[in-house]
């Protein structure tokens, strides 16, 4: 039984090298998704083109202007003196923000009444304008320390983010991209194996052979199980060697975590593939499942935002705990004991894909 | 009146290979004109030339007066019958044909009346409400020519109409398209069946891109007048006395055909002494020359035959007497029964053919007896084995070769058998011996590192039979190994399969080629999900000889067969 499960395994590295495709879908597309998240991919806002619509000419008014102008969140490309053109401003995009400072802002402040000014943003894309009010709020704040004096700086807050000090987005998603690149290429390396046999014709020619269906499986699975090994800590080390992404935690860790993984979405993969009939089902099926997957994963959006029943099904996906553990071990080193309830759940799931996977593989011979 | 179609030094090319180089030919109105040669000769891409659907890289081609870039004009009066069922399955006979007449914008009044002949024509009255996919094989090319003929074409070209059609509706087929023929149009039939060249006529037959003949088949044939025998043989030693006699100098093409041995003689060759050969008194009947034979001599002139040593294989022999048994097999699908209630027994070191149309329930039968499909009922024994109990006991002793090329193509030849030796469980000596004995009794020392899948598709079939008999299998099956190759190498692989046969191997074969079926021991006749009958090829044929027919074929019996079947079950049904 081992020789003739060591044959098959054998037989898949063989083929994996010799075909140059498959080679291709291994190397080529999560490289080119690494680099595109890497660089395009960010949270941040800078440089946002900003309007200004003074109608205030005196000095604290000026002051706050100044600051605006300052800051490297804002860049500014017009003025305004008219609400008119202040709205067709907005209407054609050509400015994302528009700070209106009234006639009697200087007054105001001078007389220490509560002064107004107005922040007109372009909701269209309401993540970009989140951003962008929270950097305004953050200039008229210090301009606010600034008039108050000595009192108030004893109320100074200076905020610290653990983990990830200076908010940079790559370090929160390239731990997360390694486990998306991963399961792509797993999934579709065994989806495509069995589906690839069935139409060549191939699969048939195993099946006359005194090779059982479990040893079949065991068969495809130890090679896509060392190839996503591979996988995931190629695109870790590039992820900290070329990104600068720390990583903080144990890599045993890391690679128990990515074994269980793999093994869930091998029984994924050996799923489709057993009720694909032909490579461009199986390559469909894929993404079928991936994209709402990877939506349900927490890789982009937070879980703790989504409605109960979508939070509900995310603890159905093993993308979910693995980005989170994977997260934990790049910048937190968590521990053995943390990473726990996330392990559990995704062996558990690769309990059941892989015995279903099993169940299927006999029932269709029958 | 010009003929409607020439075709002047055509030349086609896909990448770099060449699918058709340097053809001149000419197609005459009011006949049938076979373009005749295995699979991969060109036949299609020559169609597709003729209907314009591509365009030729060389030569000229001329189609009803018009040159190959002036198609447009002619179009309409093209009829174009593509190989796969180019119809919609999920539409009726009449939706289908409703849907052509609206493609091809015929008016009302044309369309009543054309409807009416054609579907009296092919037999399909009766069946316009039903849905196109569940037409048998037979009547889905009846409704492909159909389509066809709806707008009266001049040219109608067919691609292998009668693949894998049963016999009786084959003949239907002839004798449409002869009466279409009849009223002037020029017809091209396609095909990979050389028995069908005969019925032509004229013919173009092709090999491996080129025009190899032309002409008329009666006169292709008569150049091997005289040279034809048939010898009737004891039993046991045709496949022995078959590879002496290939051996003979004067000798040109051996083949067994059910009980007696079919010798072509080389041009100028004598008659070779009977009595030695043989060992016994028996005398050579001359007979009539085939297109077949007319082929492979061509064939032989040009590339010598590669000579097939006899396979010594070492497997034991089943211990009882019975290698495969099949007991009331039958198999369901949803509502539909593919298989009732089949019974036959195989002794060891039998050929035993299973024949039969597509759809017949043949494959269902095979895939069941080779283990790859349970049976919904009845029993099957194989090599001593219950496949019910013991599969895979059962499939080590199983070798299994289909009609595809099954291996793994961009694996090198050593690599395949180094996989199959692993997956059969051979180890150590053994397995290191056994890989050597395939690559030396199968010639494969020089393509031994090549990739498999770009080998000539003789070598594929030679490393697919290898591999499927590297675990010493005590049976082997065989579904349509040798549909659509050349005859040289049918003839070399039968050769191969008959010593097998003689060494105690027994082999079931799966076909709807009537050729392969005369190399069997022993048939079982498969329609409508029965076995309908069993027996000897002679004992067949025998049973259909007439005044009228002297020498009935084995399609001559298997449409015997049917047709008494059928009139058997309409009694049933009437009584």
């Amino acid at each position: 039984m081992w020789r003739r499960i060591a044959s098959l395994i054998l037989k898949e590295f063989k083929m994996l090298w010799k075909d140059r495709k498959s080679r291709m879908v291994l190397v080529v597309p999560p490289l080119v998704q690494l680099v595109l998240f890497a660089s395009a991919a960010t949270f941040e806002v800078t440089d946002a083109s900003l309007g200004l619509w003074i109608e205030d000419r005196a000095g604290p008014a000026q002051e706050l202007v100044s600051r605006f102008e300052a800051s490297p969140a804002f860049h500014v490309v017009a003025r305004f003196d008219n609400p008119h053109s202040v709205q067709e401003a907005l209407d054609t995009q050509k400015v994302k923000a528009v700070l209106h400072v009234g006639q009697t802002f200087s007054a105001d402040v001078a007389a220490g009444r509560p002064a107004r000014v107005q922040l007109l943003l372009d909701g269209r894309k309401s993540n970009a304008a989140l951003i962008l009010q929270s950097y305004a709020l953050g200039i008229v704040e210090s301009y606010n320390l600034a008039r108050a004096g000595q009192a108030a700086a004893e109320l100074n807050i200076h905020p610290r983010a653990w983990f990830n000090p200076n908010f940079d987005s790559r370090w929160f998603i390239l731990p997360g991209l390694t486990v998306l690149l991963t399961i792509v290429a797993i999934l579709l390396i065994t989806a495509l194996s069995v589906a690839r046999e069935r139409e060549l014709g191939t699969f048939e020619q195993l099946l006359v052979t005194p090779l059982r269906p479990m040893e079949i499986l065991v068969g495809k699975t130890v090679p896509a199980l060392c190839i996503g090994f591979v996988e995931a800590n190629l695109i870790a080390a590039l992820a900290c060697f070329a990104y600068g992404v720390p990583f903080v935690g144990s890599v045993v860790l890391f690679n128990v975590a990515i074994a269980v993984f793999v093994l869930s979405a091998v029984g994924i993969g050996l799923v489709i593939s057993s009720v694909a009939k032909t490579q461009q089902q199986a390559i469909l099926s894929v993404f079928l499942f991936l994209s709402p997957a990877a939506v349900l994963s927490g890789f982009t959006t937070p879980i703790a935002n989504m409605p109960d029943w979508a939070q509900a099904l995310t603890h159905l996906n093993p993308i979910r705990y693995m980005v989170t553990l994977s997260r934990g071990i790049f910048l937190q080193d968590i521990s053995w004991a943390l990473a726990w309830p996330q392990l559990w759940p995704m062996a558990l799931i690769g309990c059941v894909t892989l015995g279903f996977a099993t169940w299927l593989f006999s029932r269709r011979l029958e | 009146m010009p003929a409607p179609v020439t075709l002047a030094n055509l030349g086609k090319s896909f990448g770099a290979t060449a699918a058709l180089t340097n053809v001149t030919a000419a197609i005459g109105a009011g006949q049938i004109t076979g373009l005749v040669g295995p699979d991969g000769a060109g036949k299609t891409t020559l169609l597709r030339l003729i209907a314009g659907l591509l365009m030729p890289d060389k030569g000229t081609l001329d189609v009803l007066g018009h040159a190959a870039t002036d198609r447009d004009a002619v179009r309409g009066d093209i009829g174009y019958m593509p190989q796969r069922f180019g119809l919609y399955e999920d539409l009726t006979v009449q939706e289908n044909l409703n849907l052509q007449a609206d493609l091809h914008d015929l008016d009302e009044a044309a369309r009543g009346e054309r409807f009416a002949t054609l579907l009296q024509f092919t037999g399909l009255a009766p069946f316009t409400r039903r849905l196109a996919g569940q037409l048998s094989g037979g009547m889905k090319q009846k409704l492909g020519l159909a389509c066809a003929l709806l707008p009266r074409p001049k040219l109608l070209l067919l691609d292998e109409p009668s693949a894998g059609v049963d016999p009786a509706s084959r003949r239907e087929l002839w004798r449409i398209v002869r009466t279409m023929a009849g009223t002037g149009v020029a017809i091209v039939w396609s095909t990979a069946y050389l028995d069908e060249a005969e019925r032509c006529d004229s013919f173009l037959l092709l090999d491996g891109g080129r025009l190899l003949a032309s002409g008329n088949p009666a006169d292709f044939t008569r150049r091997l007048e005289g040279r034809t025998f048939l010898i009737d043989l004891p039993e046991r030693q045709r496949h022995r006395v078959q590879r002496e006699a290939t051996a003979l100098p004067s000798v040109a093409d051996v083949t067994i055909q059910g009980r007696s041995l079919r010798l072509v003689l080389k041009e100028g060759g004598a008659l070779p002494d009977i009595a030695e050969l043989v060992g016994s008194s028996t005398t050579a009947r001359p007979t009539r020359p085939r297109f077949e034979d007319a082929f492979v001599s061509l064939l032989l002139a040009e590339r010598p035959p590669v000579a097939a040593p006899a396979i010594q294989t070492t497997s034991a022999p089943s211990p009882d007497g019975i290698a495969i048994e099949a007991r009331d097999l039958t198999r369901d699908f949803g509502k539909f029964r593919a298989v009732d209630k089949v019974s036959f027994t195989v002794r060891p070191g039998e050929i035993f053919g299973l024949l039969g149309p597509n759809g017949a329930g043949k494959s269902t039968t095979f895939r069941m007896l080779c283990g790859l499909l349970a049976p919904t009922a009845g029993s099957a024994h194989v090599a001593g084995v219950d496949l019910g109990r013991a599969r895979a006991t059962a499939r080590e002793r199983i070798g299994y070769m289909s009609q595809k090329f099954s291996l793994y193509g961009t694996l090198s030849v050593r690599d395949n058998l180094d996989f199959f030796s692993g997956v059969y469980g051979l180890a150590g000596r053994r397995r290191v011996s056994r890989i050597a004995w395939t690559i030396e009794s199968f010639g494969l020392e020089a393509v031994a590192n090549l990739e498999a899948g770009t080998l000539p598709l003789g070598f594929k079939q030679r490393l697919a039979l290898g591999c499927a008999l590297l675990h010493e299998p005590q049976v082997l099956f065989l579904d349509e190994p040798t549909s659509g190759v050349d005859p040289l190498m049918r003839r070399e692989f039968w050769s191969r399969i008959g010593g097998l046969a003689d060494g105690g191997v027994t082999v079931l074969v799966t076909s709807h080629f009537m050729e392969e079926a005369e190399y069997c021991d022993r048939l079982g006749i498969v329609y409508a999900g029965r076995m309908i009958a069993s027996g000897s090829p002679d004992a067949m044929k025998q049973r259909f000889v007439t005044g009228d027919l002297p020498e009935p074929t084995l399609e001559d019996a298997f449409v015997g067969l049917i047709r008494e079947h059928d009139a058997e079950r309409q009694g049933a049904a009437a009584a």
